[in-house]
């Protein structure tokens, strides 16, 4: 149905035609560029040079713009060309590309040195921007707290209570299984060099140290701001590129409050009960592998564990907890309400609200580890 | 519809679509004719954009039967498939222009994917597409979010004609345009029509768009088509939701 195009040159007198035939459409498109750039080299060649295009059997927008492409460069050449032979249906097209503009815009967009030291300049400006972002937001929700704190009604309890059972009751599998597997190889690990010194009871202290200051409430954290932190941008996010965070607006309602108040409320609530759980999961988990490879009974595993460890270290983990869940839930948020239009913006945002959660907590991490060294706890 | 048409693009016969236990669509059969604008109208919720969406493959169907330029699309193998796909082309009601891709790109993706084209003519003809839905070159660079409404849809539109389809379904092309907007709109399709012997296929909700722009009318009511025509004849219809609708208030306002 569509014969190969070509472009014959056939002289008469003093001037040239070139003719046209076949079906120029986009399917031959590499071949007549190629073509149309040899005739382009006619320019000038020839007083009188004509483009008989009446044997084209197909035509569409890429042909037609080829053929104006041949035509607007000979015709530069200080001669005039000419198309002839237009059939009826295809004149209109042809008039179209006729009014395209000469020079399509050209793409700047070119990578130097300088560019790149801009762009890391920049970078690292931005840091200050976003330590001032996120105390912004914490300022904005403790105000929002506070005004819910004075005028109670405007609290929104369904609507934190859902966030809870998605954050908190949701995760809870997940949570215990991951800390119970960890819990299980720090046991191994522990019994698998302290026998060596024939020193296996010891693994208990480390077993209840670890997992009740740190590992427990740190790995949970960043099991959470992976989860629930990443969900949170997601959900802003795309509230925010459907303009439903401006209707709020124009309601008359905060969406600190509507939106972000119940969110962070969930989450400072919901890390503590998932900390606790983990770090029981954990346990359990290490006190299993004790007995089954390292043959220490229960009995004994509880006894030491109740000399190894005090309650200031359960205390320690847990008042970390909502610390680590408010930022986690603040990051979340600022960078949720930062999104753009796009699809892409999207996902950096979510990306980057995980990778500065989880940052943010272990440097938070190590802080408190600091702070609870010099008083002593 | 009563009788064949022998030059039909889109030959549906005796379809049925349903959504658990609601049946939208039931045993539609519609012609859409070679060259010509299709416009298609119902109560809102009847299902114009499902049919639309079934046509082109979005929706699964219960039973029936759809032809697309003679190719049956459920016998269809994949390559005769993408065949189809590659003559048509779509401008949904919201656009769905690609957010991360420039306007540029938008366009030039089905191009870049389907053929192996110089950047050069990809740039030109972008630029001549952009020309033809109105569009000054200096939008190419910009975002689909940094675009008006307007825009949107004439950029959807371009890069739904970026392949030079014979065959376009626009869904609700003018909604969201003001009246000078849309007219224009209308004016282009019309204008596209002809330049490039398009078959359109517009559902549509714009009373001004079925004057000036379709050259024959589909009504869609209780899954089927309970009329077709030209406006003269759905003036002359006795169809109670047609009456409403070409005799209406904003009908009357309309034909002045």
């Amino acid at each position: 149905m569509s014969a190969d195009p070509t472009l014959e040159r056939i002289a008469q007198g003093n001037g040239l035609a070139l003719c046209a035939a076949g079906s120029w459409t986009a399917r031959f498109a590499p071949v007549l560029e190629k073509m149309v750039a040899d005739a382009e080299k006619l320019r000038g060649s020839r007083p009188n040079i004509f483009i008989d295009v009446s044997q084209v059997s197909k035509l569409d927008t890429f042909g037609a713009w080829l053929i104006e492409r041949l035509r607007r460069s000979l015709t530069d050449g200080g001669i005039e060309a000419k198309i002839a032979g237009l059939s009826a249906n295809y004149s209109s097209l042809v008039d179209e590309v006729r009014r395209v503009k000469a020079e399509p815009v050209v793409q700047t967009r070119s990578v130097t040195i300088t560019g790149m030291l801009e762009q890391i300049g920049r970078s690292v400006a931005g840091i200050g921007g976003t330590l001032v972002g996120l105390i912004e937001m914490l300022g904005a929700v403790l105000a929002a707290a506070g005004h819910v704190l004075i005028r109670p009604r405007g609290f929104r309890l369904t609507s934190t209570v859902h966030h809870l059972e998605q954050v908190c009751w949701r995760a809870v599998p997940i949570v215990v299984l991951i800390t119970f597997l960890i819990g299980c190889i720090i046991a191994q690990q522990g019994i698998f060099h302290f026998r060596q010194f024939g020193a296996d009871i010891f693994v208990v202290d480390m077993l209840g140290v670890l997992v009740l200051r740190e590992i427990g409430v740190l790995l949970v954290a960043i099991m959470v701001a992976g989860r629930s932190g990443s969900a949170y941008t997601a959900e802003l996010g795309s509230m925010k590129m459907r303009e439903e965070i401006d209707a709020l607006r124009t309601m008359g309602f905060d969406p600190i409050e509507v939106l972000i108040l119940p969110r962070m409320l969930a989450l400072v609530m919901a890390l503590p009960i998932l900390a606790f759980l983990g770090a029981m999961a954990a346990l359990y988990g290490g006190g299993l592998v004790a007995y089954l490879y390292g043959g220490v009974e229960p009995e004994a595993f509880l006894l030491r564990l109740r000399d190894a460890i005090s309650i200031n270290h359960f205390i320690v983990g847990l008042i970390k907890a909502p610390v680590m869940a408010a930022v986690i839930g603040i990051v979340a948020c600022v960078e949720g309400l930062a999104v753009q239009g796009s699809a892409e913006s999207l996902g950096q945002h979510t990306t980057s609200s995980v990778v500065k959660g989880i940052f943010l907590v272990i440097v938070m991490d190590g802080v408190f580890a600091i702070f609870f060294a010099s008083i002593g706890m | 519809m009563v009788g064949e048409i022998s030059d039909a693009i889109i030959r549906v016969r005796d379809i049925t679509v349903q959504f658990g236990k609601t049946r939208i669509l039931d045993g539609l059969n519609l012609d859409v004719k070679r060259g010509e604008i299709l416009g298609f109208v119902g109560p809102s919720g009847a299902g114009k954009s499902v049919l639309t969406r079934t046509i082109i493959g979005l929706v699964p169907k219960v039973a029936g039967r759809i032809e697309v330029f003679g190719v049956d699309l459920d016998k269809a193998s994949t390559t005769e498939r993408r065949g189809v796909e590659r003559r048509w082309g779509v401008l949904f009601q919201q656009g769905a222009l690609f957010s991360s891709l420039t306007v540029r790109q938008n366009i030039q993706f089905p191009v870049r994917e389907y053929l192996n084209l110089s950047q050069r003519l990809l740039d030109e003809v972008m630029v001549a597409k952009l020309g033809m839905v109105g569009l000054k070159p200096e939008v190419a660079d910009r975002f689909p979010s940094e675009l008006s409404g307007g825009m949107v849809k004439r950029v959807a539109l371009a890069r739904a004609l970026a392949l030079d389809p014979e065959l376009v379904f626009l869904d609700e092309p003018t909604s969201g345009l003001d009246p000078i907007g849309a007219g224009d709109f209308d004016e282009l399709v019309r204008t596209l029509q002809r330049t490039l012997g398009l078959t359109v296929f517009m559902v549509t909700h714009d009373l001004d768009s079925l004057y000036t722009a379709c050259d024959r009318i589909a009504v869609l009511g209780n899954g089927k088509i309970i009329a077709a025509g030209s406006i003269a004849d759905m003036q002359a219809s006795q169809h109670p939701w047609l009456q409403q609708y070409f005799h209406g208030k904003r009908a009357r306002a309309v034909m002045g």
